[in-house]
């Protein structure tokens, strides 16, 4: 029982994992060519994605079901800070850079490919700075 | 059968990125979210850290999101391994030098960062929520784009081209 509770969480990733990697939003290709308008398939998904996931986020607001573990299931809402602008721009430009976000680390490391591993030491070492000086940063 | 082994239309693989918003929270009961895990394993890295950001976080309790990203990962050898007739080009080939590895953990760098700061990245914001129409996550979305805009436009001046 406690293993299927864990494990249900490998199972819902590693779905999410292969869907981006088969729509390739995991290839830094597909990011650059996001990011000079060269093809419009990231929009076309991101957008998709969202409103499937709106769909469902609407259904299952209204039925309130549980987890087969009886667990209520939380929409949390997303708090208003200054952080969304400023660290989601800073967060844009590594995008930019590295062609790959967060989920697509960790696929690009399932893959094979072993230089993301760059990419998470960057970004652990990015948490790291961001708690030493989040005292002294706007919210 | 064709159609899986390539690299997948966004009609399918956008509704599907969606579908697993739902099952996440059916079968999990949590939000979508990735950039969260980073804070994790900085925290499992430093345990000794006195930094409150990374000492009053509690590992075991928010343990789904490391198991979840391991299924990432999973998913995307599967993907790789068993479901691809081409391999899948992740990084060009220029990356694959120590000014690639530079450029990389740079870029890390500020991934790791402003997501942290923007308390979300494009799995809790730009999909998750969206879908429940929030209005940060829309601010957040429209900076994401922002900053990855400005970098395209600082590459075009530096490079004078698109690479």
């Amino acid at each position: 029982m406690r293993l299927l509770r864990s494990l249900r969480y490998v199972a819902v990733g590693a779905f999410f994992g292969l869907v981006l990697t088969k729509a390739e939003v995991v290839t830094w290709h597909k990011i650059r060519s996001m990011f000079f308008f060269q093809e419009p398939d990231l929009f076309l998904i991101i957008g998709s994605a969202v409103v499937t996931g709106g769909l469902l986020v609407w259904l299952v607001k209204r039925l309130r079901p549980r987890t087969p573990f009886g667990e209520p299931v939380v929409v949390p809402d997303k708090p208003m800070h200054k952080g969304v602008f400023y660290g989601g721009f800073l967060f844009g430009v590594g995008w930019f850079i590295t062609g790959t976000c967060p989920g697509p680390i960790y696929a690009q490391l399932g893959g094979g490919e072993f230089f993301a591993v760059f990419t998470l030491i960057g970004a652990v070492a990015g948490v790291y700075a961001f708690a030493a000086v989040k005292p002294r940063l706007p919210d | 059968m064709s159609l899986l082994l390539n690299p997948w239309p966004w009609w399918l693989a956008g509704p599907l990125i969606g579908l697993s918003v739902g099952l996440l929270l059916v079968f999990g009961g949590r939000p979508l979210g990735v950039s969260s895990s980073f804070r994790h394993l900085c925290t499992l890295a430093f345990p000794k850290s006195r930094l409150p950001y990374l000492a009053h976080n509690n590992v075991r309790e928010h343990a789904w999101t490391l198991l979840f990203v391991l299924g990432i990962a999973l998913g995307a050898f599967i993907a790789v391994r068993f479901l691809s007739v081409k391999p899948v080009e992740f990084l060009p080939a220029h990356y694959h030098s120590v000014s690639g590895a530079l450029k990389l953990l740079a870029g890390g760098f500020l991934i790791g960062f402003g997501t942290r700061w923007a308390r979300g990245c494009t799995s809790g914001h730009a999909i998750m929520g969206l879908a429940n129409l929030q209005k940060p996550s829309l601010y957040a979305v429209l900076s994401f784009f922002a900053g990855g805009l400005v970098a395209a436009g600082v590459a075009i001046v530096l490079h004078g081209g698109l690479s």
